[in-house]
């Protein structure tokens, strides 16, 4: 037993007896520490196993029920979706049987009452001013044109920052904006459609949405060619 | 030990030994988290589940945990039940969730939790490390909502997410801005402080003033 564990166990020791002559108390064998500490972390990871597997399908349940609240919204309500996953270079309905589809990159393409493809709905996401922001944003791949952006994640300073999600008129752009954007000083725009406004106070946020949107369009592009029953 | 009465060990963390206001402990989360009333109160359950589990399992435990170990099995014990809560609040609540982050998972190392498993829950029966807990955990709760309170009504004219200063407020943003944490806590100790010295000096000037009123009534009759 080293130094330090003794004066522990005398103290321990004068404790238990009240102010009487300091006793060390009997050396516990370290086959009981062991044992106790093992015992101990079993328990532990039966009860966090347990209550995961009561858990898991919930939290599964909720974090579908807002993406399908986004993709709704910033597809502008359509008809129908469908799910498309990213698989060897193409996006597929269906990737081959045995592969994890909740380890794969997803969009979402939404469909009019007629069966017209209205657009695609892409989630992206990149360091802002505090934390990685995550966006979802519609996009129509035949006019170029963005058709709504929601913030699904973001950890932007409260009051400014997270203007990107509070400010209407700042998400209203993204409803009409032509890609790929320009970041443009609040009223100093020229009327044209590529140009959104960004918020004063809160630049990098903006610009941050912006570049997520410009470089997720850039690179699904090709993919998105690939999705056959488009308008 | 000092033995206390069981009515002691529930009342003394809520105000004369609040541990935020009085004792300085668990300043991380009743700092970050206090930019909404809603969130302090999440919060504030979050930790007085885990500490209530913790101080529960620890009483119960305490002949069993040698010394040597005890400071890792109550941090074992501690994690599992904030594991727990962030399971549990993702599952039931995912809104509050996000919106505490990281915050949860640091319960761990909330020192005001692991501070009365020390002192009290593993050297005290069940019973009493319940209304410890309890006591603590109420304490904390207070103390959070006061501190949200003031920064959710100066910081966004809310009180609970309902407008209480009326639309031609203009929000002071340092308030929900970490600024406004250190500088409502530093307000908050400050008026605590001068609430408890007044309390101490009170009664020391009227019997100072009843001595010189018979002094001088002794003075005046000898005149006479």
């Amino acid at each position: 037993m080293s130094a330090t564990m003794q004066d522990a166990n005398v103290h321990a020791g004068a404790g238990a007896n009240g102010g009487d002559a300091p006793q060390p108390r009997p050396q516990v064998s370290a086959f009981r520490l062991i044992a106790t500490l093992g015992v101990a972390g079993a328990v532990a990871g039966g009860l966090i196993v347990t209550v995961f597997q009561w858990a898991e399908p919930r939290i599964l349940h909720h974090q579908a029920q807002a993406i399908a609240q986004a993709v709704d919204e910033v597809l502008q309500g359509p008809d129908r979706t469908e799910t498309l996953f990213v698989w060897d270079g193409a996006l597929v309905a269906a990737p081959p049987a045995g592969v994890d589809t909740l380890q794969l990159d997803r969009v979402w393409a939404g469909y009019d009452g007629s069966g017209n493809r209205v657009g695609f709905a892409i989630i992206g996401g990149e360091a802002g001013f505090q934390d990685i922001i995550l966006v979802m944003f519609g996009y129509d791949p035949v006019t170029s044109r963005l058709m709504g952006m929601r913030i699904l994640d973001s950890k932007e300073t409260p009051g400014l920052g997270d203007k990107i999600f509070k400010d209407e008129v700042f998400v209203d752009q993204f409803r009409t904006a032509q890609v790929p954007m320009v970041p443009t000083k609040p009223g100093a725009g020229t009327g044209d459609p590529r140009e959104v406004d960004t918020i004063t106070g809160a630049t990098i946020s903006a610009r941050t949405v912006i570049n997520i949107i410009n470089n997720r369009i850039a690179r699904m592009t090709p993919l998105l060619e690939t999705v056959g029953g488009g308008p | 030990m000092r033995a206390t009465t069981a009515q002691q060990d529930l009342i003394r963390g809520i105000w004369r030994e609040n541990p935020v206001l009085v004792q300085l402990l668990g300043l991380c989360p009743a700092l970050a988290v206090t930019n909404t009333v809603a969130n302090g109160l999440a919060m504030s359950i979050a930790t007085f589940f885990v500490m209530l589990g913790s101080s529960i399992f620890v009483s119960l435990l305490r002949k069993y945990i040698p010394g040597e170990v005890r400071i890792s099995a109550y941090i074992l014990i501690i994690a599992t039940f904030v594991t727990l809560v962030d399971l549990l609040l993702a599952a039931i609540v995912p809104e509050i969730h996000r919106a505490l982050g990281a915050f949860i998972a640091l319960i761990v190392v909330n020192c005001m939790i692991l501070s009365r498993q020390e002192a009290f829950a593993a050297r005290r029966t069940v019973g009493r490390s319940i209304l410890d807990a309890t006591g603590t955990g109420i304490g904390f709760t207070i103390a959070m909502v006061m501190l949200s309170g003031i920064r959710e009504v100066l910081g966004n004219g809310t009180f609970l997410g309902y407008s209480v200063l009326g639309p031609h407020f203009e929000p002071w943003i340092i308030m929900i801005l970490p600024p406004g944490g250190f500088f409502t806590l530093g307000v908050l100790m400050l008026v605590l402080a001068w609430w408890t010295q007044r309390k101490v000096r009170r009664p020391q000037p009227r019997q100072w003033r009843h001595q010189v009123v018979i002094r001088e009534t002794a003075v005046a009759g000898g005149g006479d």
